[in-house]
């Protein structure tokens, strides 16, 4: 279904930001409710977008290729983006994210064999004096962890499981 | 010393518009378009002496002053895309004291004549944004944000937008695309956006931090600000303080405090009690700062002294480096995160991040040889003076410095090979 007919209200309220004249000023925010829906854009929600906006696939396509929190292939449910950047590092965040993939089985940029979680190495998230941090993106938006441990970010995936459950 | 700009910590609550209001808040917009021309707004900024705040460090009423009067409509753009290895101060100034920022850009607004004003944030603070477009529904409750305020003619709205995770969006050209929902690669300038920015219209773009400094300058004085900080850098400063520190955080200092003042005194001194070996005053885009004398710490904090001994203090991320850290591992960080942030758009910067990370990645997994540690300097300086924009400039000052301060350390790196 097209996010006009599915999103009507939001489709509305991002595009009232800007100029009439400016609307592909709305192609981003346009794309992250079309993310909402597979966690991903598929080509058909890319063609719904650059409709709405007056611009080409490609160019949209352009877009979700530039921004690394456009994604179009298919990952876990959810990604939990860690910080592996100069600052976090100085205080631990290598460390944590070898042991966190230790504990899940997988590597850096895999994803578990349940296609729940995709791990991934991001740079700064402006967090620095709270790491190890990262964050998690997933069907509720994008969310901060700060302040983590491996065991702590074992618990919140269970806690991420289960209220994913209780949804469906 | 009561806080200007990180005033939630002596005032509770001063994120809900109650205590925002109860504590003077809104009272220096009101003055603003109620008492003053904008021209009288731009002059008591610009006499002030206050400088931006994203790291540039250029004079911000001058910047308002150079706003095109010609063309119309006029725009102002926040920049909340706070992207620095080492910078986390805006995100506090937006999630604990709102009000002030957004004040802040309420009179900038005004002083330059602009109708709208947008708030640009880096994509991964989407709570902070969904928390921002509430407070701006309040103030519009309020009557201070909306059609003909305070009775008058003049009308604001303020909008948030998301990036989506692209460094380059801090600059500020940069963002100016990104915000007409293009790929974010900067502009040749000039034309600069005070006579051609946001859909070719006059814009100025102040870091969310300058903005917040604004209505404690109008309620004060020009004279009151000026008497903080030192002579050459007036004012107050949020300094991100992270790395091998017992204490990091934010800590809002005078303009001039020195590094060991905010190491020692308030970061509560190095992790495991080691010592400091260099300090990236600036993020991931510092010139190392090399700490073989202890004086080095007593250096003043503004934009003069630090230059004296050879660095930056650009957005004042201080990044504290212990004797356990190996300048190749350091630079070899660094290089990855510039490569990854890269735009593209211009071959000196997209080619000399690939070639410097190839090269970095073997001196520091013990693969390479004296030759590469040449060659890597070699590259950071040809692309010097060559680059679109400061991203690339960047990339090479932790590679030179690094390598021209510890040259221990990467001879050391390369005798593993």
């Amino acid at each position: 279904m097209s996010l006009v007919k599915k999103y009507p209200k939001e489709v509305k309220q991002i595009l009232s930001k800007y100029p009439p004249e400016h609307k592909r000023s709305a192609v981003m925010p346009l794309l992250y409710l079309a993310q909402r829906e597979e966690g991903y854009l598929t080509k058909a929600a890319m063609q719904d977008v650059a409709s709405i906006v007056d611009m080409t696939e490609t160019e949209v396509a352009a877009i979700v290729g530039f921004y690394t929190l456009y994604h179009d292939q298919k990952g876990g449910k959810y990604r939990m983006q860690v910080c592996t950047d100069l600052p976090c590092a100085l205080r631990g965040a290598d460390e944590f994210m070898n042991n966190l993939c230790a504990n899940l089985g997988i590597k850096v940029g895999e994803t578990t064999d349940d296609g729940f979680l995709t791990l991934e190495a991001v740079t700064c998230l402006a967090a620095c004096d709270k790491a190890p941090m990262f964050q998690t993106q997933g069907p509720d938006g994008i969310k901060y962890h700060e302040n983590m441990t491996v065991d702590r970010t074992m618990e919140l995936i269970n806690t991420l499981k289960k209220s994913i459950k209780e949804v469906e | 010393m009561a806080h200007v700009i990180l005033r939630h910590r002596d005032v509770p609550d001063i994120h809900t518009i109650n205590v925002y209001k109860k504590n003077g808040g809104f009272a220096a917009f009101k003055n603003a378009v109620t008492k003053m021309t904008p021209a009288q707004v731009t002059d008591v900024v610009k006499n002030s002496g206050l400088r931006g705040r994203g790291g540039a460090g250029f004079p911000t009423g001058m910047k308002w002053s150079f706003i095109d009067n010609k063309n119309w409509p006029h725009y102002v753009v926040a920049n909340a895309d706070e992207s620095e290895p080492g910078t986390f101060k805006d995100r506090e100034i937006m999630e604990s004291n709102p009000f002030q920022f957004l004040e802040g850009l309420a009179i900038a607004s005004y002083a330059v004549g602009a109708n709208a004003a947008y708030i640009y944030l880096r994509g991964e603070f989407w709570q902070l944004a969904a928390f921002l477009d509430e407070k701006i529904a309040e103030m519009e409750k309020e009557g201070v944000l909306g059609d003909k305020l305070f009775d008058g003619e003049y009308s604001l709205r303020m909008y948030t937008h998301l990036g989506a995770g692209a460094y380059i969006c801090g600059e500020e050209t940069a963002l100016l695309e990104s915000l007409e929902g293009k790929r974010g690669q900067p502009r040749v300038r000039p034309p600069f956006p005070p006579s051609y920015g946001l859909y070719g219209k006059p814009t100025i773009i102040n870091n969310v931090e300058t903005f917040a400094n604004v209505p404690p300058i109008i309620e004060n004085g020009a004279d009151w600000y000026k008497s903080l900080g030192t002579a050459d850098t007036a004012g107050v400063k949020v300094f991100s303080l992270s790395g091998r520190v017992r204490k990091p955080g934010n800590y809002e200092l005078p303009f001039g405090a020195t590094f060991r003042e905010l190491i020692y005194t308030h970061g509560g001194g190095v992790q495991d009690s080691r010592s400091v070996k260099a300090i990236m005053p600036a993020g991931a885009s510092s010139s190392l700062i090399l700490v073989d004398d202890e004086k080095i710490l007593d250096t003043p904090m503004d934009y003069v002294s630090v230059r004296t001994i050879g660095s930056d203090l650009g957005s004042a991320s201080v990044i504290v480096i212990d004797d356990t850290v190996s300048m190749d591992w350091l630079v070899n960080k660094t290089i990855h995160f510039f490569k990854h942030e890269s735009c593209g758009k211009c071959t000196t910067c997209r080619e000399g991040t690939y070639w410097m990370s190839n090269i970095s990645e073997r001196i520091h997994h013990g693969k390479g040889s004296t030759g590469d540690v040449d060659l890597l300097l070699n590259v950071a300086k040809q692309m010097q003076g060559k680059c679109l924009c400061a991203l690339g400039e960047f990339s090479t000052m932790a590679v030179v410095t690094g390598i021209e301060r510890f040259p221990q350390d990467f001879k050391k790196a390369v005798s593993k090979a």
